[in-house]
């Protein structure tokens, strides 16, 4: 998209996960471009979710790498990172498959969490926001204006001083998409944000999606089941099988490709062919 | 067992016959007797020369047929009762609106102020007037800002000149009771906001009396001193206690935790020549105002030309430790609602969700661990300095064990519900102490009653940190309780 790329924001090289026995992710490579939005897509028990934990340091792969790149040339290899600070400095954020809210705290007390370490060094470590100086109140106050700009994205900011737990389930997927907003990242992996949502919702939450890509640089990464947000919103899509990459291209490369329709469905040869034209109409 | 007698219970409710009910309390019985029989059944008694064993088999029957009795009661009744519950629930309800109706706060501290204005004109109140101000000065900010917090606040502040509190009940109520709150907000930043389930707390309020006594002892450092020093110390054993054992989690570290607190207690009982050992450390120096003394010449009273007496000292420690349950609630307050604190309550919710979020979840675990190790040091020093003696005795599990008691009861993360809970449970064993053995009954019944009726304690629920429009308090079907 950009003329003055440094390079893809994240690149997956030769990344192999094994649980004992169980190979989950094997010898997987790609990469996400800066500013478009990946999906990663694969049947059930794929190693989607896996990639994804390991992107973001809750679990340390066997082998390979995962380099994150920022616009001016830094890398960060989050293969090597503990997890806390792969948020922190790589700016890699991300959401839930099982939505992870703070369900007794309000929203507006959710997105302050997620400023965390600003408003940590902002209140000198707690002993200068203990004392009241005002340099905390400020930086509070500019943390509070960021949420209250994430509420309104998401459409939630009516409900600022409710408990997460309260919302339905759809309202959920939105504020957890805002929480990692407000960790100011570079990459959001998004595992599964429009799961359980309704048409309507989901509608709603591609067209949050689309405006947010490449805005602040902003790349996406995303695991979805939902072939009709994957096919509209995505620039690239990655295909995953028994840990395997089976294909990589953009959507309509993907739409018409054999291999992944039957590893998707699960099909054999012959009955491709009907499968892609249902998938077409 | 249990679950048999539960299921037969709800199935008893169910067909609300006489025969389920029967079948139900004949179950409740046999129950009984497995559980008499070992227990109830023989005694040994002392005989001049030897023991002899006696048996009680009518003790056993008795006991056996009040439980059958009481079962077919309940389960006759019960159902009956579940209607008057509704009832009383739906009473509250009415009662709390009316309550807003009226005025909520405001009109309720109103009312007591005017009634404190009458009693202290007419010379009720305290011996000086001046002393009516404690009382009165609260109360009157309570009406303006419309919060019960101040009404408590002027209660304790007046509570030493109030009409009948002699020096007794200065000494073995209100510091006993304020000892433990300010154990039981101490406490509360651990398991309450990080919920970290700690059950060794007694260890840091070991570190911080033992700090004081030695210190004081052998380097005869004053008490205003050694506080910090104690506060300090206790943390410091906070950390080196956090760091190993913060990676485990629920049970794990519960388990972990209370083995510390017996691994101090077992170490200053056999480090003789540091702690005395059993023997403990007497002569401990009491605090002194501004240099002044509590003695009978050349000290406070003669300072202000008053009549000496031992009441003066009391008070003065009445005021050191309200000072400090004050100190500790106000760094808590002011803590939950800094980014650590906001920290240590995402922690409670949800510790993966805040390691995503680039959290670093050991940091904030042992700020909490060691702040709340600093409350009990600070409490620690102040028992030591109280006492004048203290020894490994005064630091056993059951320490801690009320203290969590305390923190639970009062609803996890609640000031008030924490404060609350101190008072209604150490103040109320000691002013039951006429029932004796039995009030353990009472304190156990109350107990039971609290968890039937409040499962999450006196005050749940919490209340936002920060809002933007008007805070709404979060019920406690929301909030977690933290895994460790």
């Amino acid at each position: 998209m950009t003329t003055a790329d440094p390079g893809p924001v994240l690149e997956v090289e030769a990344l192999g996960m094994r649980f004992g026995g169980l190979v989950a992710v094997d010898d997987l490579t790609f990469s996400a471009q800066r500013g478009e939005i990946t999906a990663l897509i694969g049947p059930n028990g794929a190693g989607k979710t896996t990639v994804f934990n390991c992107i973001t340091g809750f679990y340390r792969p066997t082998s390979g790498q995962i380099q994150a790149r920022h616009a001016d040339g830094a890398t960060y290899p989050l293969h090597a990172m503990p997890g806390h600070r792969i948020c922190e400095e790589a700016n890699v954020a991300r959401t839930f498959q099982n939505i992870r809210l703070f369900a007794g705290m309000s929203l507006l007390e959710n997105l302050l969490v997620a400023q965390h370490n600003k408003l940590m060094r902002a209140s000198g470590y707690t002993i200068g926001g203990l004392l009241g100086l005002p340099s905390y109140a400020r930086a509070e106050r500019v943390a509070v204006d960021l949420a209250k700009h994430w509420l309104q994205r998401v459409g939630l900011l009516h409900r600022a001083d409710d408990a997460a737990g309260d919302l339905p389930y759809g309202d959920q997927r939105r504020l957890e998409i805002a929480r990692a907003m407000c960790t100011g990242p570079v990459l959001l992996c998004l595992d599964e944000p429009a799961a359980g949502l309704n048409p309507r919702e989901s509608r709603e939450l591609n067209r949050l999606l689309v405006s947010m890509r490449g805005e602040n640089g902003l790349s996406i990464v995303l695991i979805e089941h939902d072939m009709g947000v994957v096919m509209e919103i995505s620039d690239r899509i990655v295909v995953l099988d028994y840990g395997r990459k089976i294909a990589e291209g953009t959507p309509s490369e993907i739409r018409t490709n054999p291999a992944v329709i039957a590893a998707y469905l699960g099909v054999e040869d012959e009955e491709v062919e009907q499968v892609e034209q249902e998938i077409r109409r | 067992m249990a679950v048999t007698t539960a299921q037969s219970g709800r199935a008893a409710t169910v067909k609300s016959g006489i025969s389920a009910a029967v079948a139900d309390a004949l179950i409740a019985a046999v129950i009984a007797m497995l559980l008499a029989l070992p227990i109830l059944t023989y005694k040994s008694v002392e005989q001049q020369t030897s023991l002899e064993v006696v048996s009680r088999w009518p003790w056993v029957l008795v006991g056996v047929a009040a439980v059958f009795i009481g079962r077919l009661a309940l389960n006759l009744i019960w159902p009956r009762l579940g209607g008057a519950s509704d009832g009383l629930a739906r009473l509250g309800t009415v009662l709390a609106r009316l309550f807003e109706r009226v005025g909520g706060w405001r009109t309720a501290i109103g009312a007591l102020l005017g009634l404190t204005l009458a009693a202290s004109s007419a010379g009720w109140l305290a011996t000086s007037r001046w002393l009516d101000l404690l009382l009165i000065v609260p109360l009157v900010i309570g009406v303006w800002r419309r919060s019960p917090a101040w009404l408590f606040l002027g209660l304790a502040l007046f509570f030493p000149f109030a009409p009948g509190a002699t020096r007794y009940y200065v000494e073995n109520f209100g510091i006993l009771v304020l000892i433990y709150v300010m154990l039981g907000w101490g406490l509360n930043v651990v398991v309450g906001l990080a919920g970290l389930l700690d059950l060794g707390y007694v260890a840091f309020y070991a570190v911080g009396a033992y700090a004081y006594a030695l210190l004081a002892q052998h380097f005869g450092l004053s008490f205003w001193i050694c506080l910090p020093l104690a506060g300090i110390l206790a943390a410091f054993w906070g950390v080196i206690l956090g760091f190993p054992v913060l990676r485990l989690r629920g049970d794990y570290l519960a388990i972990v935790t209370l083995a510390f607190g017996e691994i101090i207690r077992i170490v200053l009982i056999n480090w003789q020549s540091l702690t005395g050992g059993p023997n403990g450390i007497s002569g401990i120096p009491r605090p002194t105002l501004f240099g002044l003394e509590f003695k009978a010449e050349g000290g406070f009273a003669d300072y202000f030309g008053l009549e000496h007496t031992s009441l003066h000292r009391i008070i003065f420690l009445y005021y050191i430790i309200l000072a400090m349950a004050l100190a500790t609630n106000w760094a808590t307050i002011r803590l939950r609602r800094l980014p650590v604190g906001r920290a240590w309550e995402a922690l409670r919710e949800d510790e993966i969700a805040c390691r995503s979020l680039g959290i670093n979840i050991t940091n904030t675990k042992l700020t909490a661990f060691s702040i709340g190790a600093m409350f009990g040091g600070f409490a620690g020093a102040f028992f030591a300095t109280k006492q004048g003696f203290i020894s490994p005795e005064s630091f056993t599990f059951w320490e801690s064990a009320i203290i969590l008691a305390i923190v639970v009861l009062g609803g996890m993360g609640s000031q008030v519900g924490v404060a609350v809970a101190a008072l209604v449970m150490i103040g109320g064993t000691e002013l039951f102490r006429d029932l004796e053995i039995y009030r353990m009954l009472v304190f156990g019944a109350a107990m039971v009653a609290v968890m039937v009726w409040r499962p999450r304690g006196v005050v749940s629920g919490r209340v936002p940190t920060i809002a933007l429009g008007a805070t709404r308090r979060i019920g406690s079907d929301l909030v977690k309780e933290g895994h460790g």
